[in-house]
């Protein structure tokens, strides 16, 4: 007895798996082809096994700047993971208690930003940061400390960092709502009972609340890190692809780019830019690796 | 006594930090607001200063509107988020619902396949995403960056969807079925209307990041007649650093769709992000 094959199953499925098949996956497994070739001068190209690896990560003139990047790369996302996820923790915990008033407001207020262009984000703390316009030299002189103004976003040792207080700036708003939506769904029973038993309020937070949540924290760990390593718009915009001064806010996205498209002399290789691009894949299937295999197993059996 | 002290005290910590930062989370787009609309010697003298008689003035308006080709940029970036956001919706919920509601061999297998393009960016597989779009003739096209955004919205709105139509209750579909209603009329009929919340709530998630997007344009369709208005404001301020009512007009005119589009739907995002949490 065999079944006719189901007719509108195959058109249901069959627009969204041929689209997502051409564009997304198939893209990304001969991405991870292209980088074992290399392309000769003439722009043909040929299987060349590990070459571009060993020339990314050996080759003196790869290798310094590849793993420079890594390393800001690692900076920009311990920023996030230091000051953006605990200030969107504080933040949350604050919107979640009762009887906030105005808590929708300052909701709305807070997520905003992270609805604008990543470009207009850039360009406008660029301005005020300019030593040109002064604003920020003007704010800081206002309450008393003029000393403290810097070109931050021209200066070696600072610009990365300023990029990510820009980056954290901008994307607070989602692991606040993230970390809001799952405080505010903890049962009332539990909190009242901790309550009656005397509890302090700080107290109930950090062995209640906190334990309580620690799957939405991993998740916004899993996610911090995917949009960190993959990032690209904020440095390209205010800094452009030569990611300055002197390569010192570099990063995967902008290394890849450089790799992919050349600048000045040196010329851009597909071939190369797809073996930066396995190895973003490798580090971002790490990353998510982890979360699935350690964290997310981990975390499940504490919230039963 | 002490203990409503405590209260009070706690209440005006509360509102102290949360008010502090919302300042500080529109301080910066209020500044360029106010200063898009002075002439340029009160823009340096008194940046602070909301913008007065004396200092009144469109010049960057004109020059944002007359040098870049705003409008076009701007219908491009409606059209390409309009039609994705509309393929996205409808290939997503129909592949949802194939996945959600028959059971088949490899459904599981489909489903993992699906979840995998919600972890793994799809820039990663750029460099072959512009040789299939060259060798289709597709590059400088809208078509491409659709293409290209359906194949990156498509995961989440099939997770999104699909967990959404499990809950539906079964007596629909069978008080349907029994009918002799066919399986395409049941989806179109029944099921899409019922999944509304849903889809807004996909919409949205979805909408922003391909508005804001500056990658696949600055690739896939750099040319003039393409640009979206991300890449647009990208190069038009690169071009005019140093023209600052410019560069401020066009900023501000960068902003304006988002901010109008947020002031109507923020209720609706927030419920939509926080909408797991109310079971």
């Amino acid at each position: 007895m065999k079944k006719p094959l189901p007719w509108h199953i195959v058109v249901f499925l069959a627009p969204a798996l041929l689209i997502y098949a051409v564009f997304s996956a198939w893209p990304l497994i001969d991405t991870l082809r292209l980088g074992f070739y290399t392309t000769s001068e003439t722009g043909s190209q040929h299987f060349a096994w590990l070459a571009n690896y060993q020339m990314l990560l050996f080759d003196s003139d790869w290798s310094e700047s590849f793993w420079n990047a890594m390393g800001n790369n690692v900076r920009f996302f311990l920023v996030h993971m230091l000051i953006q996820n605990p200030l969107g923790l504080l933040l949350a915990a604050l919107l979640s208690m009762r009887g906030v008033r105005g808590a929708k407001v300052y909701q709305t207020v807070l997520f905003l930003p992270t609805l604008l262009s990543v470009v207009i984000i850039g360009f406008i703390w660029q301005l005020i940061l300019s030593p040109l316009w002064g604003v920020s030299e003007t704010i800081l002189t206002a309450i008393g400390l003029a000393d403290w103004f810097q070109p931050w976003l021209g200066q070696e040792e600072t610009a990365l960092y300023t990029l990510s207080m820009m980056s954290v700036w901008q994307f607070v708003g989602i692991p606040m709502m993230l970390i809001y939506a799952a405080l505010i769904a903890i049962p009332d029973e539990i909190i009242e009972a901790a309550v009656v038993e005397g509890a302090s309020a700080w107290r109930i937070f950090w062995t209640i609340r906190v334990p309580l949540i620690l799957p939405t924290l991993g998740l916004v760990t899993i996610l911090t890190f995917v949009g960190n390593f993959n990032a690209f718009d904020l440095i390209y915009s205010v800094k452009g692809a030569m990611a300055g001064p002197s390569y010192s806010t570099d990063i995967l996205g902008t290394y890849f780019y450089r790799a992919f498209f050349g600048y000045q002399s040196q010329l851009g290789s597909a071939t190369l830019g797809a073996a930066v691009a396995t190895l973003m894949f490798l580090v971002i299937l790490a990353g998510v690796g982890v979360y699935f295999f350690f964290v997310q197993r981990k975390l499940q059996r504490f919230s039963f | 006594m002490q203990h409503k002290a405590t209260r009070y005290a706690g209440s005006a910590f509360t509102h102290v930090i949360l008010a502090g930062y919302s300042i500080l989370a529109l301080f910066p787009i209020v500044l360029i607001a106010i200063n898009a609309f002075k002439d340029r010697a009160s823009i340096f003298d008194s940046p602070l200063s909301l913008p007065n008689s004396e200092s009144w003035s469109l010049i960057g308006f004109e020059k944002a509107m007359k040098n870049a080709h705003f409008f076009s940029f701007f219908g491009n970036s409606m059209i390409v988020t309009v039609t994705s956001l509309f393929f996205i919706l409808l290939f997503g919920a129909m592949a949802a619902w194939a996945l959600s509601e028959y059971k088949f061999r490899g459904s599981r297998w489909l489903l993992a396949f699906f979840a995998f393009g919600i972890m793994v960016p799809i820039r990663l597989g750029t460099v072959s995403i512009l040789q299939i779009m060259v060798s289709l003739n597709l590059v400088n096209t809208l078509t491409a960056l659709v293409l290209v955004y359906i194949a990156q919205g498509l995961p989440l709105a099939i997770m999104i969807l699909s967990e959404f139509m499990q809950q539906l209750p079964k007596e629909l579909k069978e008080a349907a079925r029994c009918d002799g209603v066919g399986e395409f009329k049941i989806f179109f009929q029944v099921i899409l209307p019922l999944i509304r919340p849903a889809v807004a709530t996909v919409a949205v998630f979805t909408m922003v990041p391909i508005w804001n997007d500056l990658w696949f344009p600055l690739i896939l369709a750099p040319g003039e007649e393409t640009q979206t208005i991300t890449l647009g404001v990208q190069q038009f301020i690169g071009q005019y650093a140093t023209d600052w009512n410019a560069v401020l007009a066009s900023l501000s005119l960068a902003v304006l769709p988002v901010l109008v589009l947020y002031m109507f739907f923020s209720r609706q995002l927030i419920r939509g992000i926080t909408a797991g949490a109310v079971k």
